[in-house]
């Protein structure tokens, strides 16, 4: 190549090989040029008159078809979300004359809110002139009816049949399912061209987190009309995509009975399949009907629902953050056994009370008379506090919060919902971030009895009873499945023990709710074996040492009732936590309710 | 002061191309903000693709060519290699596929090939001397042509079109003999019918028939064919002023701001703006080769002549399309249709001539 190269190639008869190629292209191009130009002039000179004619009498214009949102059913194909047709009222900027006038006529008939009128003025700003704009969804019938008869006075407004969103079963899958609203002001300028054209978004719970694969494609339609804007007729139409069905792998039926046991109580279940992390049913109580919202909800109602005490807005299962008190007794155990820091021979002796030291301080066991002699199994099964302030130490605070942390405690666990809490599962480094403080020898033991800064929503109790139940395996939890959902993540740093010490554990939770156990009454006469855990988690601090459980509080500061179990204990199918707000105890109010849920699941004719 | 000019002396710019280019952004602006009914979120955006793409031009212009040479072969391997993927990632989805989603961004390698295959077919044939033998031919075309196959199969018809343009150009500047353009010639008339029977695409087919007769599909892909020529011919000699031609903005709602953007053009300024523009695009061309007839090295000259070869067939495709005398294929008019892919490679394009013209060597060829 180079020895070519060389002898050969010469650059003066290159470039003038290259100028005369390119002044010839010039030239080309120059005539193409030419070419369009007498085209151009063709259709704009000499063809003027008849396409300007053509331009007068042509008027088509491109409307957007909306596509319907995807259903949501539960695993056995009961509709949680579905869609209703319903009445809409739109407005073609470029066909009103006098818009001002228009809304205030319009203004007389039926009821615009200031919400509308806003979102109405910001739609304008960003939409073409000659595009249908909404300004109210979900007329009443009279309302229709009342603009039905003055429709003559109002060029370029219509009423269109359309579909909104509508939950048959209210309130109890608001938290979960979640809920539509209206594209806000805000959200306009990010939203997709499918969420203005249908004017909602996904706000909450499944809703959201799987907006887009709900939303479906809009479709365009040329339509042609006339010089007032009216439809002549529908040219040509690509149609909208529907949004794809979305199955969740909750049971309505045991949703509804978890609702049912909760009885109106402020709380929360949630039950999980510990082989595959499915989310069986998720109850937040008390709920609201998610159907207020979706057409934009009005002032007063939006009003009840945030002054009430209660909070029937905050999904307790996903946010509520309570101390897991007791219910961490069973992963204290595993982490004592895998650490070796105990035996299920060796054993504390339980007086009623602990002493950290040389302190005079006395952490008490809620037995006020003491257990006697403690070994692991028992321990669990009487839930005894003293034995846990021991193992408490023997770990100490950063071994807890890395054998607890394997449980999913003190982190998101990922499921498929948005704006779930991570809790806290404290650690020196933890208290040395967060509170710009040491930690305190005291509250180890604290910790140990999950009281102090722990805190954790039910969702991740429910996680970490179904690792319990698994042994480990349970993957990260999901409403909804592969293909469509997330795929399941294994758990991260899954706890890990030998086969041995996941039997004691598992025994000392069957010995909860068999005879003897702070559950057994709850549980008796179960036609399946199960394994539990009561607590009771603390609402009032008394001090900031938190070395008094505070039982002299006032009722509306009397402690959450816990309970975590799964079943049957030898192939477990249902993992659950139960939390009963100011219920009392994890044994006479919670550990009934998740009796319920799980009768409702193992003990029903053909059982699932 | 003395330093600030000596800045502006040397770093490579022309301004007279620089000029043009702002000229046609300009006009781009100016239609985006009526094609898309006067909305600002739309001019923008426009906006901040031409500040960018002239940011990366001013960049590309300060790279010395040779480097461009050295370059030549690892981009056109990369571009294969993306291709390749894009084409792999499409089968398995069983459908077009033109992006590679690097996280937020979203890029295009067809876009890369129209720079990387004209820098490869130029760095090619500069080593050698000059016409080419018939081997040189044979591999520069297959250059060429691998990449305009990988991105036809995507498919993407007006994409792989424009590369051809880029590869085949170069090599007809490198003095590609005439006896070969005449037999090729020939073997393409002849084998017309049998791509008409067999190598295309049942939508390309009823593409070709509706521009002989749109009114036979007048709701399919006649239809922006018919809307785009009355908007135009309704335009007339003066045209209907901007922002006054509302029946193109009635008319095509999803296209009129990308590629049908001519059509508003023709309808607001009518026969005597496109006279301007076309003006315009010749000033970018003319001045363009002259640039590229300058350079002192076979290489830069190739190039520069391959880049504003590309740019002409841009326009040509685009307009031709648009006032219905070429098919529909997805060409953007160059600089003025609003998007920011082929702004951005266009603008790449451009930065090189100006390099070419920066980095010759100072005594006259």
């Amino acid at each position: 190549m180079v020895r070519r190269q060389q002898t050969i190639k010469d650059p003066a008869a290159e470039l003038r090989l290259f100028r005369r190629r390119a002044a010839l292209l010039l030239v080309l191009m120059a005539l193409a040029g030419g070419g369009l130009l007498v085209r151009l002039g063709f259709l704009q000179v000499v063809q003027h008159d008849r396409y300007a004619t053509a331009s007068r009498n042509n008027s088509i214009r491109a409307e957007v078809i909306a596509p319907a949102r995807g259903v949501i059913t539960d695993r056995n194909g009961t509709l949680l979300a579905e869609n209703v047709s319903s009445y809409s009222l739109y407005l073609t900027p470029e066909s009103v004359p006098d818009t001002a006038a228009t809304l205030a006529g319009l203004g007389r008939l039926i009821d615009l809110r200031p919400a509308d009128l806003e979102r109405f003025a910001s739609l304008r700003r960003t939409r073409p002139r000659f595009e249908a704009l909404v300004l109210r969804r979900n007329l009443d019938d009279t309302e229709a009816a009342r603009f039905a008869a003055h429709r003559h006075q109002f060029p370029g407004v219509e009423l269109r049949g359309d579909l909104s969103r509508h939950y048959p079963l209210g309130s109890l899958t608001a938290h979960v399912v979640g809920y539509v609203g209206r594209v806000s002001e805000a959200e306009l300028a990010q939203a997709s061209a499918e969420q203005r054209a249908t004017d909602s978004i996904g706000k909450t719970g499944v809703e959201n987190f799987y907006d887009a694969l709900l939303q479906g494609r809009v479709g365009y339609q040329q339509v042609e009309v006339d010089a007032h804007g009216r439809r002549l007729q529908v040219l040509d139409r690509t149609r909208a995509q529907p949004g794809t069905p979305l199955r969740l792998e909750l049971d309505i039926d045991l949703q509804r009975a978890a609702q049912a046991a909760l009885a109106q109580r402020p709380g929360a279940v949630v039950a999980i399949d510990p082989s595959s992390g499915h989310v069986l049913a998720m109850v937040s109580e008390p709920a609201f009907d998610p159907n207020l919202f979706v057409g934009g909800i009005g002032n007063a109602d939006y009003r009840g629902l945030m002054d009430n005490p209660e909070r029937p807005l905050t999904d307790r299962a996903l946010r509520g953050l309570y101390p897991p008190g007791s219910t961490i007794k069973p992963l204290m155990g595993l982490a004592g056994l895998v650490s070796g820091v105990v035996t299920p021979d060796s054993h504390v002796w339980c007086p009623g009370w602990y002493t950290l030291g040389n302190s005079p301080h006395r952490y008490r066991c809620w037995q006020r008379h003491g257990h006697g002699r403690m070994e692991l199994l028992r321990a669990v099964s009487q839930s005894c506090d003293v034995y846990f302030y021991d193992l408490a130490l023997k770990l100490g605070i950063d071994r807890m919060h890395e054998q607890l942390g394997r449980f999913g405690l003190g982190a998101r666990t990922g499921i498929d919902l948005p704006g779930e809490q991570a809790g806290v599962l404290p650690s020196q480094a933890w208290k040395r971030s967060a509170r710009k403080a040491p930690w305190y020898p005291g509250e180890t033991l604290i910790a140990g009895i999950g009281q102090g800064y722990n805190t954790a929503t039910p969702l991740q109790l429910a996680y970490a009873t179904a690792l319990l139940a698994s042994r480990g395996q349970t993957p990260t939890p999901r409403l909804v499945a592969p293909p469509l959902g997330l795929p399941p993540a294994a758990p991260g740093q899954s706890p890990q023990a030998s086969p041995e010490q996941w039997q004691i554990i598992a025994d000392a939770m069957h010995a909860v709710v068999s005879p003897g156990g702070t559950a057994f009454r709850a549980l008796a006469g179960a036609p399946y074996s199960a394994a539990g855990k009561t607590g009771t988690a603390q609402v009032f601090k008394l001090s900031q040492r938190a070395d008094d459980r505070g039982r002299t509080a006032p009722q509306h500061l009397q402690d959450h009732a816990l309970f975590i179990a799964y079943a049957p204990l030898e192939a477990p199918r249902i993992a659950l936590s139960v939390v009963v707000e100011h219920g009392g105890s994890g044994s006479g109010t919670a550990a009934p309710v998740a009796r319920q849920v799980l009768d409702a699941w193992l003990a029903r004719p053909g059982g699932t | 002061m003395n330093n600030w000019l000596a800045f502006w002396r040397r770093i490579a710019i022309d301004w007279a191309l620089l000029i043009g280019l702002l000229g046609l952004c300009t006009i781009g602006l100016l239609l985006a903000y009526s094609a898309g009914a006067e909305a600002l979120p739309a001019v923008k955006n426009q906006g901040l693709r031409v500040g960018l793409g002239l940011l990366l031009l001013v960049a590309v212009a300060q790279v010395p060519i040779a480097w461009l040479q050295r370059l030549a072969a690892p981009i056109y391997l990369l571009t294969l290699l993306l291709l390749l993927v894009v084409d792999a990632i499409g089968a398995i989805g069983h459908g077009a596929q033109r992006w590679l989603e690097l996280g937020p961004l979203r890029f295009q390698p067809s876009e890369l090939a129209k720079l990387a295959v004209p820098m490869m077919v130029a760095r090619y044939l500069s080593d050698r001397p000059l016409p080419p033998t018939a081997r040189d031919i044979l591999v520069s075309g297959a250059l060429a042509l691998l990449p305009v196959l990988l991105i036809a199969v995507q498919p993407d018809l007006g994409t792989s079109l424009l590369v051809a343009a880029a590869g085949l150009s170069v090599l007809f500047l490198a003095g590609l003999s005439w006896r070969v353009i005449g037999l090729f010639t020939g073997l393409a008339a002849a084998a017309a019918p049998l791509m008409w029977l067999f190598g295309m695409h049942d939508y390309q087919r009823q593409r070709v028939l509706t521009l002989f007769d749109p009114q036979r599909d007048p709701l399919g892909t006649g239809y922006h064919i018919i809307q785009s020529t009355i908007a135009i011919g309704s335009g007339g000699f003066y045209g209907k002023g901007w922002l006054e031609g509302t029946q193109t903005r009635l008319q095509f709602l999803p296209e009129s701001a990308t590629d049908f953007v001519f059509a508003v053009f023709g309808e607001e300024f009518g026969l005597l703006g496109a006279i301007g523009l076309l003006l315009l695009y010749g000033f970018i061309i003319g001045r363009g080769m002259h640039i590229a007839a300058q350079a002192s090295d076979g290489f830069g000259r190739l190039l520069g002549g391959g880049l504003v070869c590309t740019f002409f067939v841009y326009v040509v495709v685009n307009i031709g399309m648009v006032s219905g005398v070429l098919p529909v294929v997805g060409v953007p008019l160059p600089l003025v249709s609003y998007g920011g892919t082929s702004m951005v490679t266009l603008m790449l394009g451009f930065g090189m001539l100006m390099g070419i013209r920066a980095h010759r060597k100072l005594w006259p060829a």
